[in-house]
Formats: structure tokens, C-alpha cells, sequence
């Protein structure tokens, strides 16, 4: 276990500290870590509290959740295809945030934005569960999670559709991409308590993901509760994938290509890649988000665009290894 | 002790009754082969016994809670999954999982995975893929992690499908050793000798019911074997056991 975790966690800690160093203001690391820590007061302590140090803590937490979230869906599924966006709770919870914004409402109080994409996650995973039933297998969770995602991607592109204000539209264009850039250390608050609830239940699933690896019938008689694990996987997903597109738009691609990157490296135990992949997902999300800091710093690069174009690419080659391996 | 009692269980799935009032129990070192045509209802009846699946009537397993159960029952099922790949290894260490109070593996798990590593012949390939073994092989690494389990009763459907001719014979002896250890073992299979050989006792499945159940020379009949699975036996008792051949398909 340790031969994984100590690197990721050495690569890890790197990251986080370069992520907080690294930014268009090009001062000194010693300067800017005793303002950070010091704190004088004067803009250099509040250019490194007020805006590169929660984004380091959203990128760690966003991260770090969607790839434990990838990690337990694939697990669970058993389908290395999996990833957690599959429940349709980062659609529904962006169909809230696009309201805010439609609405106005976004404009008026900042947390409104974050507060409706986690009404539009909740009312998602409700429709989920409801869908679902109470005892069905994977396949019915599959399918409840494509229609909500359909339903919601559908109700998305109306608001687009009939939208009168073309800077509100380029406004959710834009958001939906998915960034942590100008995010606050409110925005760290809101998203917390979610994450640590998501992150507490999905990291409690190892015994359950190990057993469901001989097959759902082997893993009950084994005494696994296949309907609690099912419930608790959805409800942990819904928190962390619903806390993060709240705060930061939808960034995909790291809870798909991330466990399938580690999972040679843990010996392929689903209980073992969880932590694993929650390491990964917070080193691949803290590199993007320093990425598009200095590739085209002066363009907004979006965080979201960038993990879909390196994870796209790689994903494939994943694909094109797994057949050659199959043949 | 009965480790498996049910009486009058009856399973209907999608409006049609795939069994009906099945009584049986199993005591202490009986080796039960659970033998009938396809379609008579061999794994759902191993599976509504487990409570895996809803049926009537009780089975003394069902009622317990999945932990206790999973310290009373192992269950191999027919379809050989194996999800991701993991050491062969690991795999079998699976079977403690009932049995683990704390993270880590102890003596006691440790030493019950190897023994089981060691009945099924693979500890030549522990460190190996399992989902890169042959079919056959698969099949010994979900024997060995029934076997890890440890528990009073196993229970396999068709554990001896795919194997070699060695390792069938092999895998049938560790289930009669088990069985005279005191555990017990039902084993759902196709080969009539195999059954007649090993088994302690036979149970008949078909036309939704237990037709026969007793010891192999009592049930085997060729009466029964015509009217059941519609063939003709040659059949000998041999000094070396007794040999079952299949010959020709009544119609």
C-alpha cells in the first residue's frame, strides 16, 4: 500500500505547494509562503489568502473526492468504463447553477449560484433513487442516472434556448467549462461540509467493493448488504460530485481516468485504489488548475477544457492497451 | 447438528413455478451431489435456500443475518466473475472477509488462505492475475475461496464444470475430506459418476421436485435416470467404485 501512497502523497504535497507559488503576480516563494503564513496585511498576504490558497484547497478537495468517487463507481459497477458523473448528479447540479445564472439571481448574492447547483444535486439524486427503486440491481441505477442526465442536459440547453440575454448565456457557457479561478474561501466553506460526509461514506465502501469483485451473488453470500452499498455509493457520489460542480463547474474526465491510471499500481483491489485514486485525482486536478495559469495565462484558459483535452487523449490509449491485452 | 434444513420451499419466478415444496435438510459430513436435467431448478434452489432470491416456505440459512450467514455458508456461484485483475491470491484472502474483525489478515486468516491455495494446487500461480488464468484454473481460485471461508457448510453450483479430469477428481476428494472432517458439502453437477463416486448421498431434481434423495446406488435407478433425464446408463459396481456411462437419449 505504501508503495503507492507515499509517492502520490510526495507528488501531492509538490503540487499543493506549487499551485499556491505559482500565479501572474511572479513574486519570490520565500516572500509569498511568510505572507501567507505571517500575514502583514498588505496585498500580498491577502492576493495569497484570499485567492491562491482557497483555490489550492478546492482544487485538493474537488480533486481529491471526484477520483475517490471514480475509484467506488467503477468498483461497484465493475466496469472500468464507470465514472461518477454516470448518476446524473453533476448534470442536475448544473442545471441549478445555469438557473442562477439565467435568472439573474447569481448576480445578487454570491452564494446563490453554488447553493441552487446543490438544490439541482439533490432534487437529481432524489430522481435517481426514486427511479432506481429501493432494491434494484446496477443496470437499474445505470439507466435512472442516463435518464436524469438526458432530462437534465435537455432542460440545460432550453434555458440556453430561450434565453433573451446573450451575456447570460455566454455567462453559463463559460461556467459550465468548469474553473477555480476567483473562487473564495466561502466557496471552500459550502463545499466542506458535503465533501467531508461524501468522502467519510464513500471511503467506508473498500469491503463491500472487494467482495462485489466475485460477482453481486458471491459478495451477498459473503454478507455484504448490496442494497445499503448501493444506497450508500449514490449518497456519497451526490455529495462530493454535487458539492464539487457547485463550486466549480463541471470537470470531468478525472474520476474516469484516474483509477483506471492507478489501478495496476494497487494490484487491482478496489479497497486499496480508493485512496489511491483520491491522491490522483487531487495531483491531476492541482496540475490542470496550475496548467492554465501558465499556458495562455492572459486567455482564462478553463479548468474543465483542459482535463477533458489530456484526459481524452489518454483515456484512449488506456482503451487501445486494454485491447491489445484482450486479443 | 443440521447445518441446512428447509422445508416445504417452493420458488416461482415471472408467474411459473420453478419448484415446489422442497423439503430437505443436511447434517454433519454428508457430501450431497444435487443432480437433475437442465432447467429442473439446481441453482434456484441453492440460491433461495441462501435467501438470495424470494421464495415460500423456510430455509434454516435465509433467516440468519448476512453476517452470520457468511460464517455458516459458502457460496460459489455457477458464473466464475472476477471483476478486475486481481492476484489469485488476494482473491481466495477474499474468503476471510466474514471472519476479519480488524483490517489486516491474521494468523489464523493467513493460515487458512494458504491451506486452501494448497488443496486447489495454486500456489504456483498466487501472485498471478487471476483474471488471466484459464477457465479451469479460474474455477480452482473460486474453489480455494470457498474454501478459505471455513464454514460448517459449502455450497457450490457446478464447481467441477470446465476442469480438468485430475482436478474434478481432486476437488471432489477435498470436498469428501471436508465431509469427513465433519463440515458438509452440496455440489450441484452433471457427472453422474463423478456424483455416484464421490457423493455420500444424492439428491434428484425434476418436474419441480425432489424425485429421489438418498445414497448414489438408491437414486441412480435406471427407472429413474429414464423417466428424470431421459437416457439409457451403462452401470457397474466395480471393485475400483461404482461406473456410471451414459449411452443413448430416450424420446
Amino acid at each position: 500500500m505504501s508503495r503507492v501512497m507515499i509517492p502520490l502523497g510526495l507528488l501531492v504535497a509538490a503540487l499543493m505547494l506549487a499551485s499556491l507559488l505559482i500565479g501572474p503576480a511572479g513574486v519570490g516563494a520565500g516572500e509569498s509562503l511568510a505572507a501567507l503564513i505571517g500575514g502583514d496585511g498588505g496585498p500580498l498576504t491577502l492576493v495569497m489568502r484570499e485567492i491562491r490558497l482557497p483555490r489550492m484547497i478546492l482544487a485538493v478537495m474537488i480533486g481529491g473526492s471526484l477520483g475517490l468517487a471514480g475509484a467506488a463507481m467503477q468498483g461497484y459497477l465493475r466496469n472500468p468504463l464507470a465514472e461518477p458523473g454516470l448518476i446524473g448528479v453533476s448534470g442536475s447540479a448544473a442545471l441549478g447553477a445555469v438557473l442562477a445564472i439565467q435568472t439573474g439571481l447569481a448576480a445578487v448574492f454570491m452564494p446563490v449560484l453554488p447553493l441552487m447547483a446543490l438544490a439541482g444535486a439533490l432534487g437529481g439524486v432524489t430522481l435517481v433513487m426514486l427511479l432506481a427503486g429501493p432494491r434494484g440491481g446496477s443496470l437499474t441505477l445505470i439507466l435512472a442516472g442516463i435518464a436524469v442526465s438526458a432530462l437534465a442536459g435537455a432542460l440545460t440547453s432550453l434555458v440556453l434556448n430561450l434565453s433573451p440575454n446573450p451575456f447570460a448565456a455566454n455567462e453559463i457557457v463559460f461556467w459550465m467549462m468548469g474553473s477555480l479561478a476567483d473562487r473564495s474561501l466561502t466557496h471552500v466553506w459550502l463545499a466542506l461540509p458535503f465533501m467531508a460526509v461524501g468522502v467519510a461514506i464513500l471511503a467506508s465502501l473498500g469491503r463491500g467493493l472487494d467482495a462485489l469483485t466475485l460477482g453481486e451473488d458471491a459478495a451477498e453470500a459473503m454478507g455484504v448488504r448490496l442494497t445499503r452499498l448501493r444506497l450508500q455509493l449514490v449518497l456519497g457520489t451526490a455529495c462530493v460530485v454535487g458539492a464539487g460542480t457547485a463550486v466549480a463547474g463541471a470537470i470531468g474526465f478525472v474520476g474516469l481516468v484516474v483509477p483506471h491510471i492507478l489501478r495496476p499500481l494497487v494490484g487491482a483491489r478496489p479497497s486499496r485504489l480508493l485512496w489511491a485514486s483520491a491522491m490522483g485525482g487531487a495531483a491531476m486536478v492541482l496540475a490542470a488548475d496550475i496548467a492554465v495559469r501558465v499556458i495562455l495565462p492572459s486567455r482564462d484558459l478553463k479548468l474543465g477544457v483542459l482535463t477533458a483535452l489530456v484526459g481524452a487523449p489518454l483515456f484512449l490509449h488506456l482503451i487501445l492497451k486494454l485491447r491489445q491485452e484482450r486479443i | 447438528m443440521s447445518l441446512l434444513t428447509l422445508s416445504d420451499l417452493s420458488v416461482s419466478l415471472r408467474g411459473r413455478d420453478v419448484f415446489r415444496d422442497v423439503s430437505l435438510s443436511i447434517g454433519e459430513g454428508e457430501l450431497v451431489g444435487l443432480i437433475g436435467p437442465n432447467g429442473a431448478g439446481k441453482t434456484t434452489l441453492m440460491r433461495a435456500a441462501l435467501g438470495l432470491l424470494p421464495f415460500t416456505g423456510t430455509s434454516s440459512l435465509a433467516g440468519l443475518s448476512p453476517s452470520e450467514r457468511a460464517r455458516q455458508v459458502a457460496w460459489m456461484p455457477q458464473s466464475r466473475e472476477i471483476a478486475w485483475p486481481v492476484s489469485v491470491e488476494d482473491v481466495v484472502m477474499l474468503g476471510r472477509m466474514p471472519h476479519m474483525t480488524g483490517r489486516r489478515p491474521s494468523e489464523a486468516d493467513r493460515a487458512r488462505t494458504e491451506a486452501a491455495l494448497d488443496w486447489m494446487e495454486l500456489t504456483g500461480m498466487r501472485h498471478r492475475a487471476a483474471t488471466r488464468l484459464s477457465g479451469g484454473e479460474q474455477a480452482r481460485v473460486l474453489i480455494a475461496r470457498a474454501l478459505a471461508q471455513d464454514t460448517p457448510l459449502l455450497m457450490a453450483d457446478e464447481p467441477v464444470a470446465g476442469l480438468d479430469p485430475a482436478h474434478q477428481i481432486s476437488t471432489m476428494q477435498t470436498f469428501g475430506n471436508l465431509a469427513q472432517s465433519g463440515k458438509s458439502v452440496l455440489v450441484s453437477l452433471h457427472d453422474l459418476s463423478l456424483a455416484a463416486r464421490q457423493c455420500t448421498r444424492i439428491v434428484m431434481l425434476g418436474e419441480g421436485r425432489v424425485v429421489a434423495d438418498g445414497p448414489p446406488a438408491e437414486v441412480l435407478t435406471p427407472e429413474r435416470l429414464a423417466h428424470v433425464f431421459h437416457i439409457t446408463a451403462w452401470y457397474r459396481d466395480t471393485e475400483d467404485g461404482p461406473i456410471y456411462q451414459p449411452l443413448e437419449v430416450i424420446r
